[in-house]
């Protein structure tokens, strides 16, 4: 980031400035403080610059913890292009935990029906590869402007013996200091986007100039409508004969799984574009693009309860 | 455009979280789908009107309890700001709560029932506003519809409450008679009291100074992390040796002769580094690397300063502590961990010396425990030196968090203050 732009003569720094230096003061103490860290990466915008925010913090060195990537076997193939190219890119080790994998140890059971998806699945998959790895810290790129449980989320987030999130009985949280103490077989969820919004997450791109996954971009794709939502035509989307398909120029506002996760109808190929275009909306994210969130108001604080990330 | 964190305080009933509700609303910052939910859930609940409190509502438990349990973050933003508000609930239960809100705010709302006048908790958190150093506090009277909009009412609080602040140290405050419910004096200057002159809520937000808040004068820098990449095949990074941190005070430039704490050692500021290539100088809040011109042995948890212009440091810390444990009070001789800047040692309490009663600030000097959310003056002892500014100078050096070394919870929260 060019700090050039801030003003000096009374020591300002942008909004976005502040936001880096907070994030990478939370990504060093837990690498300080915890023995085995790991990186959540999706492919997602946020996880793009929660990673770059991590190389930033230790730059020259290295990333001194591995990324770990749940693998719900229901991706984007773009998404996994790009999670490959990034990781290989960085030098950083990549760690897969596999959904189908669970499914095959009959450690979960495939939903099913039409509205079956790989979300909820993915909790069972992570808490096993935290505990297979002895993962003591998760980094997440969760935001707090996201949804409403995770408004009262912590930036280091206990998880007990079974990563289960007790909303009610939270760590309290002062100044910028951090209580990473946990006995063995108890981690740590880390937010260093906490206090990030969506717009923060694409001005950031924009001023880094990062690259994100091509799903970002409008892009023509055979797609469906299922509950006010356009869904891409995939082999995962259980598309049924009432719900036709058609070609649409869309693009994609969040990253998850192909089954679950809407596109919006949209002709934005470049960044500016996509953040014009984000900054007038009036609809939330999720809202717009998360059919795992419409199942009830409550849909993702019981998620978390249990140990979503 | 910069970033304004504030805390807001209330109870129920003062209309925190419809006042929050209008602040996100009339910024439009509220998006239509969680419009469309309030407008669901006030039609399901009978209510006649769109009840804005429900926005801020977060968890199925306080749904269904009709109450706010935690701190919740929200966010907006207008063209000139962008705005993190800690929602915190002002039940006397929920001190702890408040304490936490308030340990990172620019500014403080304390909400006032203009019927009601001040209340015992209005000074409850009036007082752990200025306990907790926030720089700028704002009295809003709210419910001003209900009192026919009356320009005697506001002043007779704005008396009260002013006579009342003689006795903290109130930074800067500012009083705004407004209507949370019909936004009055929220986001635009309300018809209805012509009396008033000063600004909107939002006005004020916006424009409140808060760029000199920070401490610019006295260095600290603690050290977080060392950066050694331990390249062979590149000779210049294979000497490189970096302290990692975020800047606590001062300016650093390149150049500037520091000190090294523990050991009294003095260098000079080789080089600043960020990701983005070296900077010229570094200040609160950035978080960068410093390269010394000096070999000398530093880890985490030490401090570079000026070398004349130190942190104190002490192993003996007089501090006032807000406790926030309902599992084990605070006790003389109890035995804790303590985590002050980068650094975490184990401390024990050597004396409670009085249990501040925060509703009329009377010293109770008999005390001998701290319970949850009560809040004492104590002495404590470190295993290792702390390097320590009083509270009131610099908050990121003076402030302290208390851990339980059984449960692993934090228990309380510490405020140094210098030995006089």
């Amino acid at each position: 980031m060019q700090r050039s732009t801030a003003d000096t003569r009374d020591y300002r720094t942008s909004q976005l400035g502040v936001l880096e230096s907070e994030s990478i003061h939370i990504i060093r103490e837990v690498a300080a403080e915890f023995e085995r860290p790991v990186l959540l990466f999706s492919g997602g915008k946020d996880s793009i610059v929660m990673l770059r925010l991590a190389e930033k913090a230790f730059w020259p060195a290295p990333v001194p913890f591995p990324v770990m990537h749940v693998d719900t076997g229901h991706n984007f193939p773009e998404v996994i292009e790009y999670r490959d190219r990034r990781v290989a890119e960085l030098g950083v080790r990549l760690v897969v935990a596999s959904v189908q994998e669970s499914i095959d140890k009959g450690r979960v059971v495939e939903e099913t029906g039409r509205r079956a998806s790989r979300n909820r699945l993915q909790t069972t998959t992570l808490l096993d590869a935290i505990e297979e790895h002895r993962f003591d810290a998760a980094f997440g790129g969760a935001r707090r402007d996201e949804e409403k449980a995770r408004a009262k989320e912590r930036v280091v987030s206990f998880r007990d013996d079974f990563g289960q999130w007790d909303p009610k009985n939270q760590r309290p949280e002062l100044w910028n200091l951090y209580n990473t103490r946990i006995r063995q077989g108890e981690h740590v969820r880390v937010f260093p986007l906490s206090n990030w919004t969506e717009l923060d997450i694409w001005d950031y791109l924009r001023l880094e100039g990062l690259e994100i996954p091509s799903i970002y971009f409008a892009h023509t794709r055979t797609v469906f409508e299922r509950d006010g939502m356009l869904l891409a035509d995939s082999p995962y989307s259980n598309r049924g004969d009432d719900e036709p398909a058609f070609e649409a120029m869309v693009r994609y506002r969040t990253v998850g799984d192909m089954s679950c996760t809407g596109a919006v109808e949209s002709t934005a190929t470049g960044l500016d574009e996509v953040i014009a275009e984000i900054a007038a909306t009036r609809i939330t994210e999720r809202g717009q693009t998360r059919a795992d969130d419409r199942t009830s108001e409550a849909a993702m604080e019981d998620r978390k309860r249990e140990g979503y990330f | 455009m910069d970033i304004l964190r504030l805390a807001t305080a209330g109870s129920v009933d003062d209309g925190k979280s419809t006042l929050i509700g209008r602040l996100l609303y009339d910024s439009k910052s509220i998006f239509e789908d969680q419009l469309e939910a309030v407008e669901r859930t006030s039609r399901d609940r009978g209510e006649d009107y769109t009840n804005l409190a429900l926005l801020t509502d977060g968890l199925r438990a306080e749904r269904e309890q009709g109450i706010t349990i935690d701190v919740a973050y929200r966010y907006f933003a207008t063209p000139r700001r962008k705005f993190i508000i800690a929602d915190t609930p002002g039940h006397i239960q929920y001190t702890r709560n408040m304490v936490t809100g308030a340990s990172t705010a620019d500014l403080a709302i304390v909400l006032i029932d203009a019927r009601k006048g001040i209340l015992e908790q209005s000074r409850r958190h009036a007082f752990l506003t200025t306990l907790l150093r926030v720089p700028h506090l704002v009295l809003a009277v709210n419910k001003m519809d209900l009192v026919d909009y009356d320009e005697a009412t506001f002043e007779r609080i704005k008396d009260e409450f002013t006579s009342f602040a003689a006795k903290l140290s109130v930074g800067d405050l500012t009083f705004i008679p407004i209507s949370a419910l019909h936004g009055d004096n929220v986001v635009e200057r309300s018809a209805n009291m012509a009396w008033y002159d000063g600004p909107s809520l939002l006005h004020h937000l916006e424009n409140v100074h808060i760029a000199s808040d920070r401490n610019l004068i006295d260095v600290r820098f603690p050290v977080q992390y060392v950066i050694r990449p331990h390249k062979s095949t590149d000779p210049e990074l294979h000497d490189y040796r970096g302290y990692a941190g975020q800047v606590a005070g001062g300016v650093l430039k390149p150049g500037d002769e520091v000190m090294h704490l523990p050991s009294g050692l003095t260098t000079r500021i080789k080089r600043i580094d960020t990701a983005d290539g070296p900077v010229d100088e570094a200040f609160p809040p950035m978080s960068v690397t410093l390269l010394l011109e000096d070999d000398i042995d530093i880890s985490r948890g030490d401090m570079i300063c000026r070398p004349h212009n130190r942190p104190q440091v002490t192993q003996d810390v007089d501090a006032m502590v807000c406790w926030m444990s309902d599992e084990r009070p605070l006790v003389p001789r109890g035995k804790l961990v303590i985590k002050h800047t980068t650094r975490t040692a184990r401390v024990m309490v050597k004396e409670l010396q009085y249990r501040l009663d925060v509703n009329t600030l009377h010293r109770h000097e008999d005390a001998e425990r701290l319970d949850l959310n009560e809040i004492g003056r104590v002495r404590l002892r470190v295993t290792q030196p702390l390097f320590a500014d009083d509270y009131s100078r610099n908050r990121a050096t003076g402030g302290f968090i208390l851990i339980d070394e059984a449960t692993n919870a934090t228990v309380g929260a510490g405020m140094i203050m210098e030995n006089r």
